[in-house]
């Protein structure tokens, strides 16, 4: 997969959390969270939407290069200095757009605060409960083989496939960590915040929810579920990706994220 | 110097490992025959009553959804034991804190069981191995912090003897708290920690005058903590210091050297029993630095070694000590001599397919022919200013 060129990183303090933001291009502000593996950032449309936006990229407490204090336990707390940091920057009409996590954290933004997010845009996120206490909406990751975890993310599974021997310790350890707060925050309740759904309703920005077809760990009907409960959701499916579409086949992500972008912010 | 058996209470007849994932977690319980569990609990618990008679102490451990261990409940075995033992002391190693949804019950099961066998409880507490936290749901990242947090709460419920007292933590919230019993021994019963690689955890045991355990490792690394406990002990006395260390390995006594070489093996099954990767290191249950070696596939979980370098190393790093009373008694010595003394001596002398007649026969053996040396040879000093002496 092509990759960006990644740009530089600043830490700016937001409450106690010394928190990674990245910038890229000038524009329209567009803040983009990052999938729980920082995987997004690398790809390289990342650049071609920085062509036309300023691609503000912070990385959450306890991922990237961002510190994680002990009092961040949630996804509440994660939101709520996420809007902090939307504040201080001043950012304003923001597209917010989030992959996997970094969707779930884009949500929990919205349903509390839109006054700074023009409109909104997820992938493939987590953060529900659709069924019922017997069902398993959401694969558990943590309990299965690392290869069948793979082939649930990824359409073509190879997609998946990272070369870590090959990695420097500095870029090792950051994969480490994203690991290690992905369980603090996402272990129980698994990967969903049980209040969200009843929350939804209150996001009343422009919203898109893109889908992989064949993302195994959250399925489609997941993904529609999820775009039900936001009012006037548009549900966009993208055939021969997996849990990371942007990354498998980012020329059809990037028709549907244009589209959306260019329509809603032509309205706005 | 004690010595304590212990058995894991294995229920062996499994499936082959071969032919499934794991036996640790994941495997059906439909291979579990309730007929064939109910003679293996009775032979185990028969074996502790043997080691009373013997002279020998009792320890206990808990595990969950494995084969390896059918003692889900230590309390509860610890509570059979203070019934039909008479003499022994009975070493639950250890209630898993961080995987219990309340210390304060905790508290309440020990001072029962201090209760009943009249103050013969040592109250053991683990943070849990890592497979632990798919049973339990809990979070593999923040386990030594339950652990802490709840062995704090477990000791307050213990000693504190005024009425309601309130708690308001991180993981645990209690309004009134006031047990019915307390324990027998006062302020508490002895309180047991084990670690394998944890400093700074190590001084925390230590600050507080608890026993430190470790289990089935190499005698360097052994040697290592054993030296950061001493170091940060509150004891002043070094005979103190050392009843307040224990080491447990696999151990199998034989009247020849061809009988124990076979018990060995047999007892090694244990190192051998299969759990599937990703339930060996759960994310965020060891540190950064050493996800980061096994993302680079030069770590794969905190016993690898110990697992699959066989039995000669294993003996040589005190891992296994098997052979003739003579031979156990020089490798006891040997190791006693690497590690800088220590004065709990913990063996795991039964596993797998080990019958109860072999068990009894290596434990007889052990308790006849090499405990009283070794009671003689590492006995407690009686300290200078007349604290207490063995």
């Amino acid at each position: 997969m092509a990759k960006a060129t990644t740009g530089n990183f600043e830490f700016l303090k937001v409450q106690d959390v010394d928190l990674e933001v990245e910038r890229r291009g000038a524009g329209a502000p567009l803040v983009l969270l990052d999938d729980e593996e920082g995987l997004t950032r690398e790809a390289a449309f990342v650049d071609d939407l920085a062509k036309s936006h300023e691609v503000i990229i912070p990385s959450a407490p306890g991922f990237g290069h961002s510190s994680r204090p002990d009092w961040i336990e949630t996804m509440d707390d994660i939101a709520y200095i996420m809007l902090d940091f939307l504040d201080q920057a001043g950012i304003e009409d923001a597209t917010v757009l989030g992959f996997s996590l970094g969707g779930w954290i884009a949500a929990e933004m919205a349903v509390k605060n839109v006054a700074r997010i023009g409109r909104l845009a997820l992938v493939d996120p987590y953060g529900i409960k659709v069924g019922g206490p017997w069902d398993r909406d959401i694969q558990d990751i943590w309990f299965l083989p690392k290869d069948e975890v793979q082939a649930l993310k990824y359409a073509d599974a190879s997609n998946g496939d990272i070369d870590y021997t090959e990695m420097p310790d500095e870029k090792l350890e950051v994969v480490a960590r994203n690991r290690e707060s992905f369980a603090r925050f996402c272990w129980r309740p698994y990967m969903h915040n049980p209040k969200l759904k009843r929350r939804l309703h209150r996001i009343t920005v422009p919203t898109l929810v893109i889908w992989g077809a064949d993302d195994g760990v959250v399925t489609t009907d997941y993904g529609k579920a999820f775009a039900d409960e936001i009012p006037g959701a548009r549900f966009e499916v993208i055939e021969g990706g997996g849990h990371f579409p942007h990354l498998e086949q980012p020329a059809a992500f990037m028709d549907v994220l244009g589209g959306f972008l260019a329509g809603s912010q032509k309205a706005a | 110097m004690y010595a304590w058996h212990f058995t894991e209470m294995p229920y062996p007849g499994h499936p082959d490992p071969d032919t499934v994932p794991s036996v640790r977690v994941s495997l059906p319980n439909k291979h579990f025959d309730p007929k064939v569990g109910a003679d293996l609990y009775n032979r185990y618990l028969d074996e502790h009553m043997v080691a009373d008679d013997l002279g020998l102490n009792c320890m206990l451990n808990e595990h969950h959804q494995t084969a390896t261990c059918l003692d889900v409940a230590a309390p509860l075995s610890a509570a059979i034991l203070a019934r039909q033992t008479s003499k022994a002391r009975i070493c639950v190693l250890g209630n898993p804190m961080s995987n219990r949804d309340d210390p304060v019950r905790v508290a309440e099961e020990m001072a029962m069981v201090d209760c009943i066998s009249r103050g013969r409880l040592d109250a053991g507490f683990v943070r849990g191995v890592p497979y632990e936290v798919f049973a339990a749901n809990t979070n593999p990242t923040q386990t030594l912090e339950r652990l802490w947090e709840g062995i704090d709460l477990c000791v307050k419920a213990w000693t504190h003897r005024d009425g309601c007292f309130n708690f308001e933590g991180k993981f645990w919230h209690k309004r009134s708290v006031n047990i019915w019993p307390t324990p027998y021994q006062q302020p508490h019963p002895p309180v047991w920690i084990t670690g394998s690689s944890d400093k700074e955890n190590i001084r925390k045991v230590a600050s507080r005058g608890f026993t430190f355990a470790m289990f089935l490792q190499p005698h360097e690394k052994v040697r290592e903590m054993f030296d950061a406990y001493r170091e940060a002990s509150i004891y002043d006395d070094p005979e103190e210091v050392r009843r307040h260390i224990a080491y447990m390995p696999l151990v199998a006594t034989g009247e020849n050297e061809d009988e124990a070489e076979r018990l060995a093996k047999k007892v090694s099954w244990y190192l051998g029993a299969k759990t599937a990767p990703q339930f060996r290191n759960p994310p965020g249950y060891v540190p950064v630095s050493f996800n980061v070696n096994a993302l680079k596939g030069t770590y794969s979980g905190r016993t690898d070694a110990v697992r699959t370098r066989g039995i000669d190393y294993l003996k040589e790093q005190g891992v296994l000590m098997y052979g003739t009373p003579d031979q156990l008694f020089e490798q006891v010595k040997t190791f006693y001599d690497h590690v800088g003394g220590f004065g709990q001596l913990l063996m795991m002398q039964q596993a797998g397919h080990m019958t109860h007649e072999e068990t009894v026969k290596s434990m007889t053996l052990f308790a006849k022919e090499v405990y009283p040396r070794i009671r003689e040879e590492f006995a407690f000093k009686p300290a200078k200013k007349g604290a207490a002496a063995e």
